[in-house]
């Protein structure tokens, strides 16, 4: 679960943050000014402020916003000048954009906030499409607009080159205001709501951002999205009536409430129009009362109508916006938030207090119960005078002409009613108004004092309390507000206060109290009178006495924190769902405590050093030493004996034609001569009517392999001789749960049998199969020696818990993954998780995973004459619900989750991002099937299809712990000699989006490091390496390589990107560095070393061929080169994705000289950057068998059985 | 390299007793009869690991004279449906080793020692100790989930003295929902080396209302405070679990994950501090 925050508002107006881990609410400190509304997504929050107006939040990221300016620089060539900027009347601007129609000079670009920043000076682009260009990066053409090239040609009569300046987006973690349009907006906003980053994620973190003025209008921001999170301007959006408040959901779904009390729902929201087309009306929930506030999530709407009460509305999803029907729930709120994954959050009618939905899941929508979050806020007194000064200020809710949100008035029914029971109320209903603005506000932005006037807000509190209408009146000609900076703690206040008309705060106006306020010790009774003789001051000098204040001000003031009242929720940004462990609901947890101080530092938990876990460990050592060691002549009183488990389970058997049958397993277990326990395994099977058996000695099996799939719960076992043969032996147990058994005892006597046990070491090899099951193997000491290293075939290999697509380490034991999702993840030094449980794993170091994936159907269709494009196809034609290769059936209904491990976590819905490209609609073209698709129709086109994608997700332990929050595509860790001294541990990486970063902080105490440092790159990368010498390479998503100049220790980020052309024709797509190697991985299957690399010339000069039918390759701290070979040929079958060993490498031939094979069949990822262990320099001829080391060429071979048992994928 | 809380359990499993059984003097031999020695699993149960001392008694008695075999530490008959180690800790901790053991095999203590005519008996003792502690840890959720063969393993672990086979099964047993930090009750015994009582067993939580995580001082404090040793007073007990003292700051519930019998109590012994 990644770290995220709910945002909430308090009565006062103070903004709070709860982080999912959190045990207390955190005040967001940058708050300058009260706020009234907040809503959040998970980059940022927006909110109305005080001065209604909108202010925006971008959480603080190691990966900056940067927004990529660019202009093209044009010339033609004439006789006289050659190339110059003289250019034809009829041609283009000497400055223009890349279609040449608008006019770009560089002085033309400005800043489009003060929340931006410039990052540098304009500078040329010299890589073109991939390639570096001459120096001064022109590209040259015939004419305009025409074909350009990096060449010059004879008949080149134009150039041009594009040059490129970035701004970075500076106002992170602060809020910042939105310029406002003042032109269009003729009122302000009441209300906010944002949402839609689910309908699409072009362009990358688009958002919806919807707000409803004063007047009852509704406006959308236009262009939100990642690189330009301010968006770009309000569009009004016509209405059948007057708004009073929004709701936006994560994906299509809009509600908002009408004046009156009904329902609005927006329709035709799709990625081609967020915006929506009409608006369709939905009456409230109940006939006479009307809605007065909405929530609306990915298929859910709940409803507050006036009298508190709570709906949800039933049958709501993308095609049936409007739902079917009203369920009235349990529960009075004053105000609904959903947040993400349909999860919610309510605000209390009777205590204020902010309430979860418990048990929301996708088939329980609208969830069990309602739980009060009752954490505490932050108490730091420290801070308070901040606080108090907003206690204050904050009466600009509750008095003024511009209403406070309904809730706001909610609370002083509250206070009413509290103030009948008793004392320990609320303070602040009628304090005077303070408005603190940011210091660096001009004061035109000041609100202008207005003749005050039921606005929709207050009309809405009305109807929410109606014994609170003659409050509101009440209220109505109070002060107005004004601009107060916050360092003016003095009497220049005093001396402002008349001429302005406002009311003070008393910090400012309790002119011989000013010390006591600065240094507050609020606790102190003393102040507290103080601070009520203050509030008596100021409430005169406001002619605003009112007794409410007065008495009010008589309690403590902090009374309010024993009991927040809450006014706002969202839970946009937070990310929880029902399985989530939250300590929001008892106050202090130990457990949790714990585990939250674990996850800041991975290396030690406290638990494992307490003092009385060391007691029991050395005393039980002790009694060891008195009561067993001096005996050990005695008998034991129990023999050891064999010990045999037996079951039930299928067997593929290995003679044609190939199927399951039923057969008696048993596991002999038995200790062996020098106490090593060992065992036989046996498969007992009827081959007619003959009984036979088959077995496998336990120290024989090198690696067990779950196999799951939706019909049986199969796993594979290998012995080197099944891994030359490429076929295993394969099982299916009668249940998921005996599998796992078996499983677990079949891999706890493997590693008895050989004497492994605990966490691998940091040698450790480490690979994923396709299925993201994590395998490590202990490299023997002999793996990498020449000429006779030992087999690949024999390595044994062990799983870990967790689920990764990419593994990555060091030999200081620093191990980074990547899941599916993207998520980063760290080592945390323990074993077992998923399905080893008890024994089989480490009791600590040991959290919950999870990772989403996407499944991928496509729906085909052919063209006819008459009906044009339908699903109707030939009868030769593929289905017309498939797989990717058109040869088996994938409807929506009948494709399951990959494996019961896998649960839907949404609909189907039409994939865009198909290479290619598609049309609106998602459809791309061909001549035929199968063919090459594009994204637009042509006249030879007459089969289309278009891709169907629907995510799923696994949960399940491993001994591994997120780095949240940056998604990650790729990551290297510097690979380190034997006997290595480093201690900072240059990390980088590659974000999901293309940005390369490179991680602070990294030791091997530490190894999730601290914060990310981007580095700034022209266009997104997709891999990277760092080598022992931190040499850094990377490829770009356009297939280039680039060197990193000058990354030292001292400079851990290097100074600039050399860009290295590919080997012809050719686009890489991997690389990997060991001490002085570099070899890189093309498209195509072919791996190249790079030649000519010395220390002097660190990027080398030329590629070479090494050897084709390479998915991926891993240079280890020796140089070793380890890769997945795309197809191996056994014996028996044929594997894809198969690890194998560069034999015979050596300083002299770095490019080593054929292949070993290892495990395969369904292999994707290893990686040996931990192995920097020496090989013993034996030149004796080996005992191994020659066969497996000697020369063979990777085959790619065809039309043979395919190891399908772990290779399906 | 910091131990795992695995081979805890491993060190509590493999715990032995080097013990000397000699026969009572008063048994009616045909020759005389060799001291015997063995070396105990403190898990296990007397009577089930003791058919290498019987047979070599019997060598060198009439089968006439041969009653129920029954054990005597100076005195003290040992109850075969304690723990091996309990009794150890309990009668004979602070005692030179080996252990030395009385071996009798007539004049059965009715009054004291349970009748143990075979196997069987242990079984059944066995196993209605786990599903009383699972009835105090889980309401019998777990083990009444548990198959015959399940339970069978369990028995069988400790019979044959398989660590893993036991462990893949008992797991189980100490498993929790981790919202709730911990069992429901958790199953202890507290023994008193000097007193006629059993032992003393009542309901108490892994944690408190608060949240909070019980200790094995807290456990002390409500259950029998002398055994605690206050500030500036001599101390005069020990509390002795497998053979080693843990201190009072021990969470209760790691406790009884790590150091529990194979029968899920966690037993405790409060022995008097030796006077040397």
């Amino acid at each position: 679960m990644p770290v995220s925050l709910l945002w909430a508002v308090d009565v006062y107006g103070r903004v709070y943050g709860l982080s999912t881990v959190g045990q207390q609410w955190d005040q967001c400190r940058d708050a300058q000014m009260e706020f009234k509304r907040v809503t959040a997504a998970q980059e940022c929050c927006w909110g109305i402020a005080c001065d209604n107006n909108i202010y925006l939040n971008v959480h603080a990221s190691d990966l900056s916003i940067r927004y990529q300016e660019e202009t093209y620089e044009n010339q033609r060539w004439n006789p006289v000048d050659g190339f110059s900027e003289r250019l034809l009347p009829s041609d283009r601007w000497q400055w223009s954009d890349v279609t040449g129609l608008q006019h770009q000079p560089l002085d033309s670009f400005q800043l489009p906030s003060s929340s931006w920043e410039w990052e540098g000076d304009w500078y040329v682009d010299e890589n073109f499409e991939g390639e570096p260009t001459e120096k001064g990066g022109w590209t040259y053409a015939i004419d305009f607009p025409a074909t350009y090239t990096k060449d010059k040609k004879w008949n080149s009569c134009v150039r041009r080159r594009r040059w490129l300046r970035y701004r970075r987006y500076k106002a992170m973690d602060t809020w910042a205001k939105i310029p406002s349009q003042h032109t269009t907006l003729p009122d302000p906003f009441s209300d906010i709501s944002c949402g839609g980053w689910e309908i699409s994620e072009e362009p990358r973190g688009r958002l919806s951002l919807w707000a409803v003025s004063l007047q009852g209008k509704v406006w959308f921001r236009e262009g939100i999205y990642h690189q330009n999170p301010e968006g770009a301007s309000w569009e009004e959006v016509l209405l059948p009536g007057e708004v009073v408040q929004i709701s936006c959901g994560p994906a299509d779904l809009v509600w908002a409430v009408l004046w009156e009390g009904q329902l609005i729902v927006r329709e035709g929201i799709s990625r081609d129009c967020p915006k929506g087309a009409s608006w369709a009306i939905v009456e409230s929930p109940s006939s006479d009362v009307g809605a007065t506030h909405v929530a609306v999530g990915n298929n859910v709407v709940w409803v507050v109508t006036k009298d508190n009460k709570v709906w949800f509305r039933r049958g709501v999803n993308s095609h049936n916006p409007c739902g079917s029907g009203w369920i009235s729930m349990v529960g009075e709120m004053i105000m609904i938030n959903v947040g993400q994954n349909d999860q919610v959050w309510a605000i209390s009618s009777e205590d204020r207090a902010v309430y979860f939905r418990q048990g929301v899941t996708s088939s329980e929508l609208s969830g069990k119960t309602w739980k009060a979050i009752t954490v505490p806020r932050d108490r730091d007194r420290s801070q308070s005078s901040a606080s108090a000064n907003s206690l204050q200020s904050a009466g600009c809710f509750f008095c003024g002409e511009v209403r406070a949100p309904s809730v706001a008035s909610d609370a002083e029914s509250d206070l009413e009613k509290g103030s009948a029971d008793g004392p320990g109320c609320l303070v602040t209903s009628t304090s005077p108004d303070t408005f603190v603005d940011a210091p660096s506000d001009p004061p035109a932005d000041t609100p202008k004092p207005r003749i005050p006037k039921v606005t929709s807000d207050s009309f809405i509190s009305e109807l929410v309390s109606d014994r609170e209408s003659g409050k509101t009146s009440r209220d109505v000609g109070k002060a107005t507000p004004t601009v107060l900076e916050e360092d003016t703690i003095s009497h220049e206040g005093d001396a402002k206060a008349p001429c302005a008309g406002v009311a003070l705060s008393p910090s400012q106006s309790g002119g011989p109290l000013d010390t006591q306020w600065s240094n507050v010790d609020l606790e102190e009774a003393q102040s507290q009178q103080a601070q009520t003789g203050a509030v008596l001051d100021s409430a005169d000098t406001c002619s605003l006495s009112s007794v409410a204040t007065y008495t009010l001000a008589m309690e403590d003031p902090y009374g309010g924190d024993e009991h927040p009242l809450w006014a706002w929720v969202s839970g946009g940004g937070c990310s929880v769902d029902s399985h989530s462990q939250l300590s929001w609901f008892n106050s202090v947890n130990t457990a949790s405590l714990v585990q939250s101080v674990q996850s800041m530092s991975l290396s030690v938990s406290p638990a494992q050093t307490a003092a009385w876990r060391k007691q029991i460990f050395e005393q039980l050592s002790e009694r060891t030493r008195r009561e067993i060691d001096n005996f050990k002549h005695y008998e034991q009183a129990i023999e050891q004996s064999v010990w045999v488990k037996k079951g039930s389970m299928q067997w593929w058997r290995d003679w044609k034609p190939h199927k399951w049958i039923d057969v008696h397993f048993a596991l002999e277990q038995f200790s062996g001569p020098e106490g090593n326990k060992d065992g036989i395994l046996f498969i007992y099977y009827n081959y007619y009517e003959e009984k036979k058996y088959l077995h496998a000695f336990i120290n024989e099996v090198t690696i067990l392999v779950p196999v799951l799939n939706d019909s049986k719960h199969t796993f594979a076992i290998y012995t080197p001789e099944r891994t030359k043969q490429r076929w295993p032996i394969r099982l299916a147990a009668a249940t998921e749960l005996e599998m796992h058994d078996w499983l677990a005892l079949l891999s706890v006597s493997c590693c008895d049998s050989r004497g492994i046990q605990g966490p691998p070491s940091k040698q450790a090899i480490w690979s994923i199969t396709c299925k993201g099951d994590i395998f490590v193997s202990e490299p023997s000491p002999g793996i990498e020696a020449v000429p006779y290293p030992t087999p690949c075939d024999q390595m044994f290999w062990r799983q870990v818990g967790g689920h990764l697509r990419i593994v990555e380490c060091n030999s200081v034991g620093i191990v980074w993954g990547i899941g599916f999702d993207h998520t980063a993840w760290i080592y945390t030094g323990g074993y077992g998780g998923g399905l080893f449980q008890g024994l089989a794993s480490s009791t600590d170091n040991i959290y919950t995973q999870t990772d989403v994936k996407s499944v991928y159907i496509y729906e085909n269709q052919r063209w006819n004459p008459v009906t044009g494009y339908t699903n109707r196809g030939l009868p030769t034609d593929r289905y017309m619900w498939s797989d990717a290769s058109g040869l088996h059936e994938c409807t929506r209904a009948n494709t399951k989750p990959p494996s019961p491990q896998w649960t839907w976590v949404s609909e189907w819905a039409i994939d865009y991002s198909v290479s290619g490209g598609t049309d609106r609609e998602g459809w791309q073209y061909a001549a035929d099937f199968p063919a090459s698709y594009h994204g637009y129709k042509t006249m030879k086109d007459f089969v289309r299809r278009r891709r169907w994608a629907r995510k799923c997700k696994l949960t399940t332990t491993g001994p591994w712990q997120e780095v949240p929050p940056i998604a990650l595509s790729d990551v290297t860790i510097l690979p380190c000699a034997a006997q290595s001294t480093v201690d900072m541990v240059p990390v980088w990486a590659i974000s999901n989006k293309g940005d390369v970063l490179c991680r602070l902080g990294v030791t091997a105490l530490t190894p999730a490091g601290s914060s990310w440092l981007h580095v700034g790159t022209d266009q997104p990368f997709k891999s990277i390496s760092i080598g022992a010498a931190s040499q850094v390479w990377a490829i770009a998503r356009d297939g280039s390589a680039f060197y990193r100049g000058s990354v030292s220790p001292q400079n851990p980020a290097g100074d600039c990107w050399y860009h290295i052309p590919s080997p012809a024709k050719q686009k890489l797509k991997q690389v990997s560095v060991g001490r002085t190697s570099v070899f890189t991985v093309d498209e195509n299957g072919n791996l190249w070393y790079r030649q000519g690399v010395t220390p002097s010339y660190p990027q080398g000069s030329s590629w070479e061929h090494v050897s084709n039918n390479v998915r991926k390759v891993s240079v280890g701290p020796l140089d070793q080169v380890w890769i997945i070979a795309d197809k191996v040929q056994g014996s028996h079958s044929l594997s894809c994705g198969t690890v194998c060993h560069r034999l015979a490498v050596q300083p002299m031939q770095p490019k080593g000289q054929s292949w070993d094979y290892g495990i395969g069949g369904g292999w994707d990822h290893i990686t040996v950057r931990g192995n920097s262990v020496e090989p013993p320099h034996i030149r004796l001829p080996s005992l191994t068998d020659m066969s497996t080391s000697s020369p063979r060429s990777l085959l790619e071979v065809r039309n043979t059985e395919v190891d399908s048992g772990t290779s399906g994928c | 390299i910091m131990a795992d809380d695995k081979d805890v359990l491993r060190d509590v499993w493999f715990g032995r007793i080097p013990t000397c059984f000699t026969l009572n003097q008063d048994e009616v031999t045909e020759r005389e009869a060799e001291a015997y020695y063995l070396l105990l699993p403190r898990v296990s149960y007397l009577t089930l690991v003791t058919d290498k001392v019987k047979k070599h008694f019997l060598k060198v008695m009439r089968t006439e004279d041969v009653e129920e075999m029954w054990f005597e530490y100076e005195g003290t008959p040992l109850k075969w449906h304690y723990p091996i180690g309990v009794l150890f800790d309990l009668h004979a901790s602070n005692s030179v080793l080996p252990w030395s053991i009385t071996v009798h095999f007539k004049n059965f203590p009715d009054r004291d020692l349970l009748h143990c005519p075979s196997s069987s008996v242990i079984e059944a003792h066995f196993m209605s100790s786990i599903k009383e502690a699972d009835a105090l840890k889980h309401k019998s959720q777990v083990v009444n989930d548990m198959q015959k063969k399940d339970h069978k393993q369990l028995w069988m672990g400790l019979q044959n003295d398989k660590f893993d086979q036991f462990w893949a099964m008992n797991r189980k047993l100490m498993e929790y929902p981790t919202e709730e930090g911990g069992f429901r009750y958790i199953p202890f015994r507290i023994y008193q080396a000097m007193s006629d009582r059993p032992f003393i067993q009542k309901l108490f939580r892994p944690v408190s209302p608060e949240g909070n995580a019980y200790t094995l001082g807290d456990l002390l404090k409500e259950m029998y405070p002398a055994a605690i040793t206050n500030d500036g007073e001599q101390k005069r007990y020990q509390v002795v679990i497998h053979g080693i003292e843990p201190l009072l700051e021990t969470p209760l519930q790691w406790l009884s994950e790590h150091l529990s019998h194979p029968d899920n109590f966690l037993h405790i012994c409060v022995v008097p501090t030796p006077s040397d």
